[in-house]
């Protein structure tokens, strides 16, 4: 297999936005498809909690019905929504390292023992200075019971699942406001999974 | 329960990529996890992704000496940039879409960030393009050759020539962003961010020239194949 080792990863740099995350690539589900309305918003921090001005955040998730628009999902049962592919992609504020997505909440998707999951989100973060990207999950606040069973959660550390879960922001409504911040270091650090 | 999962893929190889910190590349420093990763069990969250959905919306845009819609010509030195992409077990990926973004021939991108390095822009040139692999994998690009450009990572850095290169792949896990350099660039040995990667496996990122690329009259050739990671090989077979 020596010749056909993958081909190693570089950094995205400074210029990704010219071709990866630009305008409208953050709304993923067009009017009409169905599911709850959420807005899910953040900031990516470093090693000094100062905010990047230049990453990239891809988020891939089910649609309402818990369905990812992809081959290897079989269940023809249930339906995939037009206008919903289910992958976004932001870049962050230069002058804040914010970003944001508007889309609807995942419906359960199956584990590895074909038990559902809590909802969740799958992310990926890469940005200058960064040579190999970060996987990460959003889980939601309000999924308390879900988020106690999800067979993922239950492999990451107790003390800092929290670093996992988007915080609603109970004022919200439609859409339904989630706190997601990315943290590289320090006490807060995001789980970042391997797999 | 059955096991839902329809393809299971291999372990990451992480010892092929670059470690997340590099401080020879300063910025990995505090851009770096300092934890473990946390390992878990692949689920269909994992082995589905947007790749195959994301090729399918998407258009053909592979010749970027022209697709800047202004009726002329990107000024540099043109050529064709094509190779295949493939999974670790050498099969080929077809329908696999390629983004790529670039500098101009002058080292200049076209983008809104300020930089100090006067580099005139092209306005014949975004630098920008896309690509959906065929079924025998294969990508092909009609673009310039990209010029090195300084930047502020060290005392007079310079990044070597190079195209950004992105692929979603057949699952979450494939995601691949990455870097085409040029066969004999001298900044190569010079170039932290491509010394990031392992010794052993920093080659995998050098086109080589290729003479039957080469189109007479028309262009010089590079061949670059990508090899993404794949599912695992066939299955532990029981003991009979």
């Amino acid at each position: 297999m020596a010749e056909h080792g993958e081909t190693p990863s570089q950094t995205v740099g400074p210029y990704f936005s010219m071709r990866l995350g630009g305008a409208g690539q953050n709304v993923l589900a067009e009017a009409g498809v169905p599911g709850e309305r959420i807005r899910i918003e953040g900031t990516v921090l470093d090693g000094d909690g100062v905010h990047i001005e230049d990453a990239l955040i891809e988020i891939w998730q089910a649609n309402a019905g818990g369905r990812y628009r992809h081959p290897d999902d079989i269940r023809g049962e249930i339906a995939l929504d037009d206008g919903f592919v289910g992958f976004g992609r932001a870049e962050t504020e230069f002058a804040t390292g914010g970003y944001w997505f508007e889309t609807i909440k995942p419906g359960p998707v199956p584990d590895a023992e074909g038990e559902f999951q809590a909802p969740h989100i799958n992310v990926v973060v890469q940005a200058r200075g960064m040579l190999t990207p970060v996987f990460t999950r959003i889980y939601f606040s309000d999924e308390d019971e879900a988020n106690r069973q999800d067979q993922v959660l239950n492999q990451v550390p107790r003390e800092r699942r929290h670093t996992l879960v988007a915080r609603l922001d109970e004022a919200s409504r439609d859409p339904s406001v989630y706190r997601f911040d990315v943290v590289f270091q320090g006490g807060g650090e995001t789980v970042f999974f391997d797999f | 329960m059955t096991d839902p999962i329809v393809t299971h893929y291999g372990p990451k190889a992480y010892d092929d990529h670059p470690p997340f910190r590099y401080p020879d590349y300063k910025s990995t420093v505090k851009r770096s996890p300092e934890m473990d990763m946390v390992h878990i069990v692949q689920t269909l969250s994992e082995t589905s992704g947007p790749g195959p959905a994301w090729a399918e919306v998407a258009e053909e845009d592979a010749d970027l000496t022209t697709n800047a819609g202004t009726g002329g010509e990107a000024i540099g030195e043109r050529i064709i940039v094509t190779g295949r992409v493939l999974d670790e077990n050498g099969e080929p990926l077809p329908g696999t879409l390629l983004e790529i973004w670039q500098a101009n021939a002058c080292g200049g991108y076209s983008h809104w960030r300020e930089t100090a390095f006067p580099a005139p822009l092209d306005p014949n040139f975004l630098g920008v393009g896309q690509c959906i692999t065929d079924e025998e994998g294969v990508y092909r690009f009609t673009t310039i050759k990209p010029g090195p450009y300084p930047w502020g990572n060290h005392p007079n850095a310079w990044r070597p020539a190079h195209i950004h290169f992105s692929l979603m792949g057949p699952a979450w896990g494939s995601r691949l962003v990455t870097q085409l350099y040029f066969q004999g660039d001298p900044l190569l040995p010079l170039d932290p961010i491509y010394n990031g990667v392992p010794a052993h496996s920093r080659e995998r990122l050098i086109a080589a020239y290729d003479h039957d690329v080469t189109v007479e009259n028309w262009a010089l050739g590079w061949r670059w194949d990508i090899v993404l990671r794949g599912s695992a090989a066939t299955p532990f077979e029981e003991d009979h």
